[in-house]
């Protein structure tokens, strides 16, 4: 069953994608790409269309086939099978050279015995510009990467953030109408890397220049992406805007991988119920068929806290539960709730530091606790798409 | 999850990249450096490889005469062999012959006057018998009448056959069967020693506490700098017939397997040296510190620890010193006597009895050792590198008096033999007249007055290490890059880094007697280079090609595998990213590349010999020669401009290294 809708989605890949926000047309068309390395497929059937200007990411654990999908478009590793289109043109068997796009790996790869400016003018030097011209432009990126006194320094006397935009640098330098990214924060530090985010989402809008990134890190996705285009193990489980990804995730992997969320042992029982422990409640809507072993998920922060007297939406959604462990996590409580109606599961929240206050949760106290219906999803057991807004 | 396999992928075609410029020139480069390396090792070995399986003789059934009387009615046919038999002619053994072999027909009529009017006809009996009438060549099945004045200038020639004939022949001899015994003895006897006297001197310089690690680390490899021939000359200086303290050895003579001994510990010595150290500082010091924990005795965590630890290296190491000793012949040429090894040998059966078949066969035979000492090291780098990877600490040793102590004898030990055997050969080039008259003089440096070419030698010799390190580098390291650094193109690549691998299994006598079949045959296109200083170069690049091949692969495997994506990302053409950033980055092992080839060009007897002409005599040879001719004071001398010479290289090499290092300061350290 799983196989069936896999197949379907795959298939057709253009009536699941969600527009890019843009509405740009498209500019990178990616259809039916397959990998294979000997017997093993890093990429198993990948279609994606990526639109003018806009910034995806994608994103997947770590050996699900990014990278091989990022090198594939700049004809680095050249697919087993499909075609790739830019700007029209079929691409898919140029070489790297006749290709259109600068490209930032992970290493940066900044050749250690040239200085900043010459590593910058690198991709400048053999197009018959006159040398103050070059001169001109490699100022120019030096301001728009926001390092403009390092033009006469060797690359190993700059730090790992400040190479990061060296190389962002050199790869914009020719103005590219592709601009790839290979995870380019990961071998920074977290407050490096919190900052550089922006700088780069900025410098991308600045320049409107269409990019991909690649990234294991949902936060760096989430935050950056128009699109995410979610991968696991050689194929696109979900592609979409990072709240389309966050809110209504199509498949279980999905719901799994971005943000936190319970996964709880149910059962269908109607076209919008669902039972787990002793409770049966409303959920989004969904074709299992009754009695049908499936996965509910509910986000902790999507536990919505009963307060008595107050009127719910929803009323046939509350369960009275005990509140466990609490955990203070800065910014709320992550709490554990238990009870009789969630049979042997356990419910995590997160609850705000101003309702905890204000409701006097304590560890051992009662509560009833509300679970939007729209926010409670249903996904068959062992991954695939499961119910949907 | 392995169930996502429903759709499976569409059956086709691989789609082929389309080539750039950059794809077609890398390509190119690598063909043509093949095709050199085709050229200058794969075809000569195969030609020589040919040669020990032919052999030559006259096949006398193949010719049928008819002789008529004096009126020119001719008689019976009768065939070479049958009136051969007849007249019991020639015997068997006279038949075998060589390629250029010629049997006169008249030999088969012992009756033969070339005034009689009697007429000959002469015809083969297969398409492809070959016989000469003055210096026409005629084949065939044809009558040929001839009178006998014609008849006189007619030769038979010799026919080729494939077989083992050679090497029953060769083995079927006793004097040449001995040479193997005398060089498997010599072998294994320098290999002991050698590898046993290396391994206490690195163990002293990695384990001990002692001083004067850096000279011992440069005495040491001092013996690279000169020709292997030359401690043979220090050895007679010492304990020859005339020698200076020649009574030590008891009346036991130097000349032999002793002195051949000793000189090869001299020169095989820096070579055992380098493995065995690389061994031992990769052993790891977690290990050390286990065994000291579990309370070991030094001598139980030195055989169980340290011995394993490097038995790589040690068993790379006899088999480096095992082939270096036995395809050397500068050596046993020098000090050998009545010695008979292989290598000599070889240069005996070509240089001497021009008998080059006899010579390929024990060229095939030397290439067993050397192909075996190939594939051990191969095997033992494999193993090495596994070590490396494990994260091993270096070893920091602990001062320990006593050890410390014995360690500094051992290495002062050595270190006076190899220095001691450089004085006396310094000695012997500036005594006037040894041992009647020791006033120091230069007259032995006149080498004009001397057989071997005389200065023109050196001067050739110094023209052949700087053409071989300039031009050797550049192919070496070009050829390294292109295989190193281009996409695809599997096989090609493969052939290539076996092509690249193959100088190092083959001894350079073997490669220099392959080069006389190859090139010196003038139906081969490249004849004309045969004698010229061109083919000293060729062959010396390609002897010495294998060890720079890797250095130069080691250094680039050490530069960032996307810089040639990101240069064709940023439209820039390959050879720019190789001038501006590869070559830069690599020019310490450049260098060193370039100075290994130099420092060997200068030294190498064994490969050169067989192809230096009189126009193109090489120092390292003028000192053979001069032995030879009984000059000893004055061989002694060329082989120290040689020593002098390398490491006046060195010097230079070691200033270039550090202005360099210098320079690229900046960037290759943080600032
Ligand atoms: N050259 C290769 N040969 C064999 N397998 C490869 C090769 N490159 C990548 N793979 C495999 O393909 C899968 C995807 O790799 P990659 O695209 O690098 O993953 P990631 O998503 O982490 O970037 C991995 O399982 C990896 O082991
Ligand atoms: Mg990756």
């Amino acid at each position: 069953m799983r196989h069936e809708t896999l197949a379907r989605s795959t298939a057709t890949p253009t009536k699941v994608l969600p527009m890019a926000p843009s509405g740009n047309p498209t500019y990178l068309q990616i259809s039916n790409l397959w990998k294979a390395f000997g017997d093993f497929h890093a990429l198993k059937d990948v279609s994606l269309d990526i639109n003018e200007g806009e910034f995806v990411c994608f994103l997947g654990p770590s050996g699900c086939g990014k990278t091989t999908l990022l090198r594939a478009v700049a004809g680095l590793d050249l697919q087993s099978r499909g075609m790739i289109r830019q700007g029209g043109k079929d691409i898919s068997t140029l070489p790297p050279s006749k290709r259109d796009y600068g490209i930032v790996f992970q290493s940066y790869a900044l050749f250690p015995n040239l200085t900043i400016a010459r590593n910058i003018a690198f991709g400048l030097e053999n197009t018959k510009r006159p040398k103050a011209e070059i001169e001109a432009r490699v100022k120019e990126l030096l301001a728009l990467v926001g390092l403009p006194d390092q033009a006469n320094k060797y690359p190993s006397q700059l730090s790992g953030g400040q190479q990061q935009r060296i190389a962002l640098a050199r790869a914009i330098a020719i103005s590219p109408g592709l601009l790839l990214l290979d995870e380019p924060l990961s071998a920074l530090d977290a407050k490096v890397r919190v900052h550089l985010r922006h700088e780069i989402k900025e410098l991308q809008r600045k320049l409107g220049v269409t990019t991909i990134m690649v990234t294991h890190d949902q936060e760096e996705a989430l935050s950056m992406a128009d699109r995410i285009v979610v991968m696991n193990h050689g194929v696109i489980e979900q592609v979409g805007t990072p709240t389309e990804i966050y809110r209504h995730p199509r498949t279980l992997f999905v719901a799994d991988f971005i943000g936190e969320t319970n996964k709880l042992d149910a059962r269908a029982t109607d076209s919008n119920c669902v039972a787990f422990g002793k409770s049966e409640l409303r959920c989004a809507l969904h074709r299992f068929e009754t009695d049908q072993s499936v996965i509910a998920t509910i986000r902790p922060e999507d536990v919505i806290p009963h307060e008595a007297g107050s009127k719910s939406s929803d009323t046939g959604n509350l369960i009275d539960v005990v509140i466990g462990e609490m955990e203070f996590l800065g910014s709320f409580w992550r709490t554990r709730l238990r009870g009789e109606k969630l049979g042997d599961e356990v419910l995590i929240a997160d609850f705000s530091i101003n309702a905890t206050r204000r409701l006097g949760l304590a560890e051992g106290g009662s509560l009833t606790v509300e679970l939007p219906a729209d926010r409670l999803l249903v996904f068959p057991r062992g991954g695939g798409h499961g119910s949907s807004h | 999850m392995a169930a996502v396999t429903d759709t499976l992928m569409p059956s086709g075609r691989l789609p082929r990249q389309h080539l750039d410029r950059d794809d077609m020139v890398k390509r190119g480069l690598m063909i043509v450096i093949s095709l050199y390396l085709i050229i200058s090792l794969a075809a000569p070995l195969y030609v020589m490889l040919s040669k020990s399986f032919s052999t030559y003789s006259f096949d006398l059934t193949a010719y049928e005469f008819q002789v008529s009387d004096a009126a020119g009615n001719f008689g019976q046919t009768a065939t070479a062999a049958t009136l051969n038999d007849r007249l019991s002619l020639l015997s068997p053994d006279k038949l075998a012959t060589n390629a250029d072999g010629r049997l006169a027909a008249t030999s088969f009529f012992p009756e033969f006057s070339f005034r009689s009017p009697v007429k000959y006809r002469i015809r083969g009996t297969t398409p492809d018998t070959a016989y000469l009438i003055g210096s026409d060549l005629h084949r065939g099945t044809e009558w040929q009448e001839l009178d006998s004045n014609t008849f006189r200038r007619v030769a038979l020639r010799s026919s080729r056959s494939t077989g083992l004939d050679n090497y029953i022949s060769y083995f079927s001899t006793p004097s040449l069967f001995r040479s193997v015994q005398n060089s498997l003895f010599i072998a294994v006897i320098s290999t002991v020693f050698t590898v046993g006297i290396a391994f206490g001197f690195a163990y002293a310089i990695s384990r001990s506490c002692m001083r004067f690690k850096g000279a011992f680390r440069m005495i040491a490899m001092a013996p690279i700098l000169v020709p292997s021939l030359l401690p043979g000359i220090a050895l007679i200086y010492l304990f020859g017939n005339q020698g200076m303290i020649r009574d030590v050895l008891f009346g036991t003579s130097i000349y032999g397997p002793l002195g051949i001994v000793i000189g090869s510990v001299f020169f095989t010595f820096p070579h055992a040296l380098i493995i065995i150290s690389t061994a031992l500082a990769i052993s790891d010091q977690r290990h050390y510190e286990a065994a000291a924990s579990l309370r070991a005795s030094k001598w139980r965590t030195f055989w169980t620890v340290t011995i394993p630890g490097a038995r790589f290296g040690l068993i790379s190491a006899a088999f480096v010193v095992f082939t270096l000793v036995i395809t050397d012949f500068g050596l046993p040429k020098v000090i050998g006597g009545q010695y008979n090894v292989l290598a000599v040998d070889i240069y005996k059966q070509v240089i001497g009895q021009q008998n080059f078949e006899m010579g390929a066969v024990v060229s095939v035979i030397l290439l067993i050792p050397a192909l075996a000492a190939f594939v051990v090291d191969r095997l033992v780098q494999k193993k090495q590198v596994a070590l490396l990877s494990a994260r091993s600490v270096p070893y920091a040793p602990k001062p320990n008096r006593k050890f410390d102590f014995y360690c500094l004898m051992w290495c002062t030990l050595v270190a006076i033999f190899i220095v001691g055997i450089l004085l006396v050969c310094q000695l012997a080039a500036l005594v006037k007249f040894w041992p009647y008259d020791l006033t120091l003089s230069l007259k032995n440096f006149a080498f004009n007055h001397m057989d071997g070419g005389g200065w023109g030698s050196y001067k050739n010799s110094i023209q052949l290490a700087a053409l071989t390190a300039v031009f050797g580098t550049i192919i070496v390291f070009t050829g390294a890059y292109m295989v190193e650094k281009t996409e695809g193109f599997w096989k090609g690549r493969a052939v290539f880094h076996f092509l690249a691998m193959l100088p190092m299994a083959v001894p350079g006598l073997v490669l220099g007697l392959a080069y006389i079949f190859f090139f010196n045959n003038p139906a081969n296109p490249l004849h004309p280079i045969y004698g010229t200083m061109a083919i000293l170069v060729v062959c010396t690049i390609t002897h010495f090609y294998t060890v720079g091949h890797l250095t130069a692969l080691t250094a680039l495997k050490q530069i960032d595998g996307e810089f040639e994506s990101v240069a064709a990302s940023l439209k820039q053409p390959f050879y720019k990213l190789f001038a501006k950033v590869t070559v830069p980055v690599c020019l310490p092992a450049i260098l060193d590349i370039s100075i290994y080839l130099f420092v060997n060009a200068m030294t190498t007897v064994s490969a050169v010999v067989f192809i230096y002409s009189a126009d193109t005599a090489l120092a390292s040879v003028a000192v053979l020669n001069m032995d030879d001719a009984g000059d000893i004071a004055p061989a002694a001398a060329m082989g120290m401009m040689i020593f002098y010479t390398n490491v006046l290289a060195r010097l230079v090499h070691a200033f270039l290294s550090r202005a360099v290092l210098a320079r690229t300061q900046a960037w290759r350290t943080r600032g």
